[in-house]
């Protein structure tokens, strides 16, 4: 007997696509066939009016491709774009701006993750519709979460002057440097939160989590020096170890007739980029402090229960006011925050961690500096394979439990919840593919 | 009495617009004590149904759903505000509206036929009525609060639509059209492509702030003048390519910029 099953489900707080997700398979005597996780967000074309644009108006450009992480598409442009620079910055110019940089970037890690765990997952968790109805209940909490985010858009502020859409990045540095005393406040607020966020991480690891252990590739960014953010070499925990102008070598695209969004595999296979993956990668590179939190933690990196996703964001949150604060420190301003670039025609990649994983820019350049062509990969869109492969898996295992009585409500809010885990940014999902350009 | 009804709805968009209320911080608590926030997927409220008072509207109409859609919103909803560039002008991927969307599509999508889009992207207003618009890109939390206040007092909220210069001049900010900022060859600076004499103040003159020239977020202020803009430009060593471009960015749905883009690139022909 087969009976075709379709399961809509209104996504709201994580897929954000009002009415326009759904969740569509077969089941055929408890067992899940031909499952599907439809996402409809009409496309914006980014790449395509790229085209033609000088390389300067990248950043502003690819900033509107996601009102929640815009410094990250900010960073992977001036990354890629920096590669074809004649000559090279200074070095000691160079070593101050990827400091800075870095600091920009642990704002939008903080914000974002503050904003998934305390608006989006939390309520979940405690059967909220929202976190203005958690906070009359658990009000400590709420404001625990909605400080830290404010925090990391402060820090987004120091050095973009505002937090969506900053205006302070540009090709070849800052527009401005930060004022010391604006630094040191900026100081003083971190030093002040570096208790909530720690307690943050315990409370989170004390929550009830569900449980669905999988296996899994997890891909991100790993150097040398620190747990990798703005640079690094694309890893994978079994064995990949590539450079960012390798990546269309080993990752390739495809469309999918369920959705706007483009998926992704590495060598035919999905994978996982985000939090969870980077503390597979990266763990043993976070700093003492957040090592000995980790330590006393229930869960132990690597770790593979996708649940645990909201405990890698609390740890990455703590990590990153502790860098914040190690980079500002001995803060230092310049007269002039950036230097005066010449780039030759050619073509670049970059790639950086976006708070949601890895996220990857391939840009063409012509001899006056114009956009040939750019192709833009962000993480939710290499997500969505695995996603659709969890949902199975942890769906699966439910109904075979409950072949009969199944509820729809179940199955309806586990995977919300399964999805939740990646936070997927849809806006972000949508727009980019490859690119074929008629040259 | 009740307390009024708000929700907020998304379209194409980048989300951004929607920060406004989610980056309040622990202030978004205190909103919510005010109003009664109903709709608003992104926190967690779905109720796209329900009638209310006032419905915020982010991104830009780009499919025939969408169409259904904001007509929906309108009959259920006593105010319509348009929240940001993308729903108050198309934003920038109202740039498509000036190529053929179509062969984008078709270049950008190996399998296009699994994508729904209209041709081009619009407005709410070309839709429907809208009965206020609030500008940027992305609009800001001061912005939404102020709106708000004179919602909750039942004023008309109030608007101006002043140069940023104004905005600008006010934080004694050096001028980027006058200071010599831009490395044009080496040595060699110039002056930077400012839109601040064209753009609405409101965004608290960020750019000059951090010594940029503005690029426009907040739209076109009342009487604006693109082309005495884009004959300084010009006298400051723009070419014509470059002048349309900075003009063509987040509000090139406005007539008036399309038009002087347009004189821009025909009188490049007419040199070639």
């Amino acid at each position: 007997m087969s009976n075709k099953k379709t399961v809509p489900v209104n996504f709201p707080v994580l897929s954000r696509v009002e009415g326009e997700g759904a969740l569509e398979f077969n089941l055929d005597q408890g067992r899940i066939e031909d499952l599907k996780l439809r996402i409809f967000e009409p496309p914006r074309y980014f790449e395509k009016f790229l085209q033609g644009r000088h390389y300067s108006e990248v950043p502003d450009i690819v900033a509107r491709i996601c009102g929640i992480c815009p410094v990250a598409y900010q960073m992977t442009a001036v990354q890629a774009l920096e590669s074809l620079l004649v000559p090279d910055m200074p070095e000691d110019f160079s070593l101050w701006l990827q400091k800075m940089r870095q600091v920009l970037y642990c704002g939008e890690w903080i914000q974002s993750h503050a904003l998934h765990i305390h608006l989006l997952a939390a309520p979940d968790l405690f059967g909220f519709n929202s976190a203005i109805s958690m906070a009359e209940k658990y009000p400590d909490i709420v404001r625990r979460g909605v400080t830290l985010q404010a925090l990391g858009n402060d820090i987004i502020r120091l050095l973009g002057a505002r937090s969506v859409h900053p205006v302070g990045v540009k090709v070849g540095g800052f527009h401005k440097a930060p004022d010391p005393e604006a630094v040191n406040k900026l100081l003083e607020q971190l030093e002040a939160l570096k208790k909530e966020a720690c307690e943050l991480v315990l409370w989170l690891d004390s929550l009830d989590l569900p449980e669905s252990r999988q296996e899994f590739i997890s891909v991100s960014l790993h150097n040398e020096e620190n747990y990798a953010v703005y640079q690094g070499r694309i890893i994978s925990n079994q064995g990949l170890n590539i450079s960012c102008e390798q990546y269309q070598q080993y990752f390739k695209e495809f469309q999918q007739p369920q959705s706007t969004a483009f998926h992704s595999h590495l060598n035919g296979q999905p994978y996982l980029v985000g939090p969870l993956a980077r503390l597979n990668n990266n763990a043993d590179q976070l700093k003492p402090e957040v090592r000995s939190l980790a330590a006393q933690l229930s869960v132990d990196f690597p770790d593979n229960n996708m649940f645990n996703s909201i405990i890698a964001r609390g740890i990455e949150i703590y990590s990153c006011i502790l860098t914040a604060i190690d980079l500002l420190q001995d803060y230092s301003p310049l007269a002039q925050a950036w230097q005066p670039v010449r780039l030759q025609a050619g073509e670049c990649s970059g790639a950086t961690e976006a708070p949601r994983g890895l996220l990857w820019h391939y840009y063409k350049l012509d001899k006056d500096g114009l956009i040939i062509k750019a192709d833009i990969i962000p993480p939710t869109s290499q997500n969505q394979a695995r996603i659709e492969q969890d949902l199975q898996t942890t769906l699966q295992t439910y109904l075979l439990e409950q072949p009969e009585n199944y509820s729809e409500d179940k199955v309806r809010h586990l995977g919300e919840m399964v999805i939740r885990n990646y936070d997927p940014c849809i806006s972000c999902a949508t727009h980019f593919l490859k690119l074929k350009i008629n040259d | 009495m009740d307390k009024p009804k708000i929700a907020i709805h998304k379209f194409a968009s980048c989300d951004g617009c929607q920060l406004a209320f989610l980056n309040m911080g622990p202030e978004l608590l205190e909103l919510a004590a005010m109003v009664n926030i109903v709709h608003f997927v992104e926190a967690g409220m779905v109720a796209p149904q329900e009638e209310v008072d006032i419905a915020f509207i982010e991104g830009s109409i780009s499919t025939e759903e969408d169409i259904e859609r904001i007509k929906f919103i309108r009959k259920i909803s006593r105010q319509v505000i348009s929240l940001g560039a993308c729903a108050s002008s198309g934003g920038l991927q109202a740039l498509r509206n000036l190529a053929d969307g179509d062969q984008w599509l078709r270049e950008l999508y190996p399998e296009p036929q699994y994508i729904q889009s209209l041709k081009s992207t619009h407005p709410l207003k070309k839709y429907i009525k809208v009965d206020f618009e609030v500008w940027g890109c992305p609009v800001n939390t001061g912005q939404i609060k102020q709106l708000i206040s004179s919602l909750l007092l039942g004023a008309k909220p109030q608007q101006t639509r002043d140069r940023l210069c104004l905005e600008c001049k006010r934080q004694q900010r050096v001028c980027t059209l006058v200071v010599k900022h831009r490395v044009v060859k080496q040595q060699e600076t110039g002056q930077q492509a400012c839109l601040g004499p064209i753009t609405a103040a409101g965004c608290g003159a960020l750019c000059p702030s951090v010594g940029r020239a503005c690029y426009g977020c907040y739209g076109l202020a009342d009487n604006p003048q693109p082309h005495a803009l884009s004959v300084r430009l010009e006298g400051l060593g723009f070419i014509g390519r470059e002048i349309a471009q900075k003009l063509l960015m987040i509000h090139s749905y406005e007539e008036s910029l399309q038009k002087e883009a347009q004189q821009l690139s025909a009188k490049q022909r007419d040199v070639l």
